[in-house]
């Protein structure tokens, strides 16, 4: 059985700007998969591509299994692509009963999408009247009207305030939840955090690191222990000199989660006052700056 | 799949509008310079330097003529700006990423599109033979006229025409919308053409130069203003002109209609949606 999502040297390029280059990007069943990347990173246009409304310039993509140009290749995909695009003079409800029919779907699936998103009660108001929220979150009743087992979902919360962005985000985790596989593109790291079972990083349109959220996370352990420069001494004896650094009165130990009871064995029964040992959380942003280099430009 | 699309379609179009609006305006301006202005201008209420129309263009033996005579100029107008608002505002709203993720395809979705433009242009024809129809009826109780009606046969013909006509010029519109992929751009241009180039090469350049005044010939609007000459609309409305026949008229408006829908389809399948 194949990936939901597979790409294979996948490229788009404007004349001289090569906004995706070689990307090779696979999602796995039932995961949420975070795309990370600065703004102009190629997110955006990688997406459009997996969806057909951008043509690649070279590379293959295959969604559930189906090659791109394949008939019907969308009918268990559904997507939000850079927010939601809707007609403003119709209902909330109205918009989805023209996108069901563009699907194929019977009328009954609007009124169950609309309560998945809890969009029931404004449902018969015009679009023109919602609020970014609620535009954002019928964008994604609009995605899950094919009742699909792939979600494309591109910085949905973008924009929103953090009370709407906890709501979307509740939104998406409980899809994945279903069973789903969810591919979501976001610059922000604790948003990829909070849903993200794996994460790709991207730059420059290259795939720059793929990684577990838990990897992303994991950053060794941090020891606050009296003496801090025996404590110091010990620990740099056990787990080698280069990997201990010392940080005020706290020791930063670049090694494995795993150690923490070892080395508190060994600082205890060197007589040392431990007073703190716990898994360091990682810094994110610095991690993610240094594997995209940071940098942002102009393509979407 | 695409006679789901043409729902989908239909919902949108029947339910915008603007689109109703362009209808009532297209009836107000036929109802005003077929009927109106030229009855007042008959019986006298209004003065002005010409003699004006004479009372039988107005009754309902020449309906046909007298309602489809404005296709060529201010409902082609019309038409195409119902043209380019069906395709345009799908760019200008970001709806065709949306429409399209739900898997419809980019030619059924364009077919679909094509579809609607042509039974709303015969909505719109159909229209203004109905306001024709009721504005002939009243002028003849009015000036105690016998009502005789066109043949049937002579209202279906005029009909077609008239709808060839709206639906090539609506065509022009959707083209133009997805050439320019929006909505303000198009209506400009489409109507600088129609209301301003093709008066100027009519009544400026093709007096003074002979290629021009072939061009004429093959040219979309001239070619509309020849097919509703033919159809009995009155010398001397703008855009009316029997430059060439009305088989040849019908065959030139006809093939502009189908060139306009093809290189439509063409460059939405082309390019990406962005």
């Amino acid at each position: 059985m194949s990936d939901p999502v597979e790409t294979t040297a996948l490229t788009k390029r404007y004349g001289d700007l090569v906004a995706v280059d070689q990307l090779d990007l696979t999602v796995r069943h039932g995961e949420v998969y975070g795309f990370l990347g600065p703004n102009g990173a190629g997110k955006t246009t990688t997406l459009r591509m997996l969806l057909g409304l951008i043509r690649p310039t070279s590379g293959d993509v295959r969604l559930l299994g189906h090659a791109s140009g394949a008939g019907r290749r969308l009918a268990g995909v559904g997507a939000l692509i850079e927010g939601p695009g809707f007609y403003p003079y119709l209902s909330g409800r109205d918009n989805l009963r023209v996108l069901a029919r563009h699907a194929g779907v019977g009328r009954g699936r609007v009124a169950e999408v609309l309560d998945i998103v809890d969009l029931a009660e404004r449902a018969g108001d015009r679009y023109s009247t919602y609020s970014l929220g609620m535009k954002q979150r019928l964008g994604l009743a609009a995605a899950m009207l094919k009742d699909p087992g792939l979600l494309i979902l591109d910085e949905p919360t973008n924009g929103l305030d953090p009370a709407g962005m906890a709501d979307i985000r509740a939104v998406v985790r409980g899809l994945a939840d279903e069973g789903r596989t969810v591919l979501l593109s976001s610059h922000l790291l604790g948003e990829v955090q909070q849903i993200c079972d794996r994460v790709g990083m991207i730059s420059r349109g290259r795939l720059v690191a793929e990684l577990s959220v838990a990897e992303l996370r994991a950053s060794g352990l941090l020891v606050v222990a009296d003496p801090i420069d025996d404590a110091r001494a010990r620990v740099a004896a056990l787990v080698g000199e280069d990997r201990v650094r010392v940080d005020g009165h706290v020791l930063r130990l670049d090694v494995e989660a795993g150690l923490a009871a070892t080395i508190n064995a060994e600082l205890v029964h060197s007589g040392l006052s431990v007073r703190e040992l716990r898994p360091a959380e990682a810094d994110l942003e610095q991690t993610f700056l240094e594997l995209t280099g940071g940098g942002s430009r102009g393509t979407r | 799949m695409v006679l789901d699309d043409v729902r989908a379609e239909s919902i949108k179009q029947i339910r915008r509008p603007a689109h109703w609006l362009l209808l009532g305006v297209g009836v107000v301006l036929t109802l005003t310079f077929a009927y109106v202005i030229p009855y007042l201008g008959y019986t006298g209420q209004s003065e002005g330097p010409g003699g004006g129309r004479g009372l039988e263009s107005m009754l309902p033996a020449e309906l046909v003529g007298n309602t489809i005579a404005g296709t060529p100029v201010f409902v082609g107008a019309l038409a195409l700006i119902f043209g380019v608002l069906v395709a345009g505002s799908e760019y200008g709203w970001e709806t065709w990423k949306t429409v399209l993720t739900q898997g419809s395809s980019r030619l059924g979705v364009f077919a679909a599109k094509v579809l609607v433009v042509g039974l709303g242009s015969l909505v719109l024809v159909a229209a203004l033979l109905v306001t024709g129809a009721l504005a002939g009826l009243g002028v003849a109780f009015m000036e105690g006229q016998p009502v005789v009606w066109p043949s049937v046969g002579e209202l279906v013909v005029g009909a077609g025409g008239g709808w060839l006509i709206t639906t090539m010029w609506a065509m022009l519109g959707v083209f133009l919308a997805v050439a320019f992929r929006g909505i303000a751009l198009p209506i400009g241009l489409g109507l600088v053409w129609l209301l301003a180039v093709q008066n100027l090469l009519a009544a400026v350049a093709a007096p003074l130069l002979d290629w021009v005044a072939e061009s004429q010939k093959v040219l979309p609007g001239p070619n509309a203003g020849s097919l509703v000459a033919a159809l009995g609309a009155p010398q001397g409305t703008p855009g009316v002109s029997a430059l060439v026949g009305a088989g040849q008229a019908a065959a030139v408006v006809g093939a502009y209609l189908v060139v306009f829908a093809v290189a439509g389809a063409w460059l939405l399948r082309r390019r990406d949606v962005l």
